[in-house]
């Protein structure tokens, strides 16, 4: 009797496999206003929690910036939501439709989340202009990239993301001559080019002069609305800047949040008073 | 124009491609035109042994696209050298026909001498030559695909995937040592007698063949080049130099390994097919691992990521190579290592990083 219903199923010709459904990647979906869930995740390293039941919300369009003392889990957290991770338990969804946790690197990053990382990483032997151009936003598949060419209104954005870094004279430089701060605002340039609805930035200011860092912290304010951007950072001053008392802070501690709200709020918290001057 | 293109930016390649043609009109003319008496004259010995130089630094070519722009320390290039070679040796079989010793119209020799009483399946249509011309790059292509699609999928990379590329020529070179495998097992494929119909003996065949090996060069460089020159080039080149920072940008990483390793891997099929009428023979050998590893030196000596670099880097190490094996044979692998050592210690980025290097002094004291 089995085997005939089973039989019928095959024949029915209405029956669509689920491995016959085209994958579609799903559109990004922030009608609830949240662009990025994380919920309930915990990912250990031989035994160590470096992520502890973490759940974090951010906002579409938001600014946040996150702190936390060393190895409160704030480089893992990013290699989570980037892929490069995958946690032992818990959810990730960047909106409501696309499963983070499904999706590999290249994937995660077409789909709109830019990273830039501690060490500025740019392609030293490449110029700043094609470094620009390699982080464009474009199609990426090998035979699109072999026949690319820049249009107008490309060349057009490239030209104008390479004066908002400041880089227009180093164009033809090879990326690798450029100096410390020269080259994190390449990076962040670079990141601007690949129109991410969410940049996650890993201690931008690192390595700045005060001049730097004021001109940073004005070029990440000015870019929260259009895109997200979640900012990590040791520096308090910086993040106080970044902050100012309209925006949310969260305090990690632990791999998991410690506080979370206005940064005047947040330094009077008991809890993260005691972790950061160690009562 | 659209070659000159190519070549816009790219000094080097103008100046060797460039020389490459005048010996390509001069070599045949010294040969057929200038009498054997004459100091100037060209033996056709010495151009069948430089279209196998050429043959040979198109595959230096191919090597150092992978090793030089992509950073895939290939030690199994002479694999698809080889598998290239062996598919224009298997037509150059059939194409003798009953002129074997058994005289066998169906069978090459070997089969006849092992008592096959037919054709193998995967011996059907080498008879015809459009068929061995596709095999000549499908066969290589799709090894590497498949080598490249398990490989690069499951992110090996560095001394791991130099150590199974030299596995994977090494297994192939032990299957092919066998008669089973129906290639002639260590004597190979041999005998050749001629080519579309045109006999390999003759002065004329093999100057046609030094031609076309030069041709075979100057494409493969123009493709290469070409290639480099497009975004593609410069993502290879961010991914050589930090692979995981191109994934965070969203470049399927794997995806670019595979097709460049695939091309590369077609185009040392092509060197191979045209090195096998030249040198009248293909037997394992040319998969031992050491030739693959020879192969990386001569891109080592003539500098990485330059391309033009792996040509001079083979025709250096060749002509040194038929030099001393004929004088000094038994220092020849000393002389090797030699040169080898010597290299990576004084010359980092090759010969043409070294004229690079005097050039660039001259213009800083002018």
């Amino acid at each position: 009797m089995s085997i005939i219903t089973a039989l019928e199923h095959v024949v029915d010709r209405e029956h669509v496999y689920p491995f016959l459904v085209p994958k579609q990647a799903p559109t990004l979906d922030v009608s609830h206003k949240v662009l990025l869930y994380l919920e309930g995740i915990s990912v250990s390293f031989d035994g160590f929690k470096a992520i502890n039941d973490l759940n974090l919300y951010i906002n579409d369009g938001e600014l946040r910036c996150i702190i936390g003392p060393n190895g409160a889990g704030k480089t893992t957290m990013m290699d989570i939501i980037t892929g490069k991770t995958r946690p032992d338990c818990g959810s990730a969804w960047f909106g409501q439709t696309i499963d983070l946790l499904a999706m590999d690197e290249p994937a995660i990053a077409q789909a709109g989340i830019g990273r830039k990382f501690q060490k500025p990483t740019v392609f030293e032997e490449l110029s700043v202009w094609e470094n620009l151009e390699l982080a464009m936003a474009d199609d990426r598949d090998v035979w699109s990239i072999f026949n690319a060419r820049l249009n107008s209104e490309q060349s057009s954005m490239l030209l104008e993301t390479i004066e908002l870094i400041g880089l227009q004279e180093n164009a033809k430089m090879p990326a690798g001559r450029l100096s410390h701060g020269q080259k994190q605002w390449l990076e962040i340039g670079m990141l601007l080019m690949q129109k991410p609805r969410l940049l996650l930035v890993d201690e931008p200011v690192a390595g700045m002069t005060h001049q730097e860092m004021d001109r940073t912290a004005e070029l990440l304010i000015s870019l929260a609305g259009r895109h997200s951007v979640v900012v990590v950072e040791h520096d308090m001053d910086f993040v106080r800047n970044l902050a100012g008392d309209d925006r949310t802070v969260t305090v990690l501690h632990q791999g998991s949040v410690l506080s979370e709200g206005r940064m005047s709020k947040v330094q009077q918290d008991p809890k993260v008073v005691e972790v950061y001057l160690g009562e | 124009m659209g070659l000159l293109n190519i070549l816009k930016n790219d000094r080097g390649g103008q100046i060797m491609l460039g020389v490459l043609l005048v010996i390509t009109i001069l070599v045949p003319l010294l040969n057929l035109l200038v009498p054997e008496s004459n100091p100037l004259h060209v033996p056709t010995y010495t151009v069948t042994l430089m279209g196998k130089y050429l043959t040979l630094a198109l595959l230096a070519v191919a090597v150092d696209l992978v090793w030089g722009y992509l950073g895939i320390l290939t030690l199994g290039h002479g694999a698809f050298f080889a598998l290239g070679g062996y598919a224009m040796g298997m037509y150059l079989m059939r194409q003798i026909g009953d002129r074997g010793v058994y005289g066998n119209p169906e069978l090459p020799d070997f089969m006849v001498f092992l008592n096959w009483q037919e054709l193998p399946w995967f011996w059907q249509g080498f008879d015809q030559f459009w068929f061995a011309a596709i095999m000549i790059m499908l066969v290589p292509g799709v090894l590497a695909f498949v080598f490249g699609w398990l490989a690069f999928r499951s992110r090996v990379s560095g001394v791991y995937l130099s150590i199974i590329t030299q596995a994977m020529t090494y297994a192939l070179m032990l299957a092919f040592y066998r008669n089973e495998m129906g290639f002639g097992g260590n004597n190979g494929l041999t005998d050749f007698k001629d080519l579309l119909g045109f006999s390999l003996q003759e002065d004329s065949t093999r100057i046609t063949l030094f031609v076309l090996s030069a041709v075979a060069l100057a494409a493969g460089y123009l493709l290469c080049r070409h290639i480099m020159n497009s975004r593609l080039g410069r993502v290879c080149i961010a991914v050589r130099d930090s692979e995981s920072r191109a994934r965070f940008m969203g470049y399927r990483v794997e995806n670019v390994k595979l097709w460049i390793f695939v091309i590369s891997a077609m185009l040392a099929g092509i060197a191979g097919a045209l090195y096998v009428p030249q040198v009248g023979i293909i037997n394992p050998n040319e998969f031992s691992p050491i030739n693959s590893i020879e192969i990386v030196v001569w891109v080592a000596v003539g500098g990485r990521a330059t391309l033009y670099g792996a040509v001079i880097g083979a025709l250096l190490i060749n002509y040194a190579k038929t030099y001393f094996t004929a004088e000094l044979p038994e220092i020849w692998l000393f002389a090797l290592g030699g040169i080898f050592v010597l290299v990576t210690l004084l010359l980092p980025k090759g010969v043409t990083g070294f004229i690079d290097k005097l050039q660039q002094r001259k213009e800083a004291q002018a």
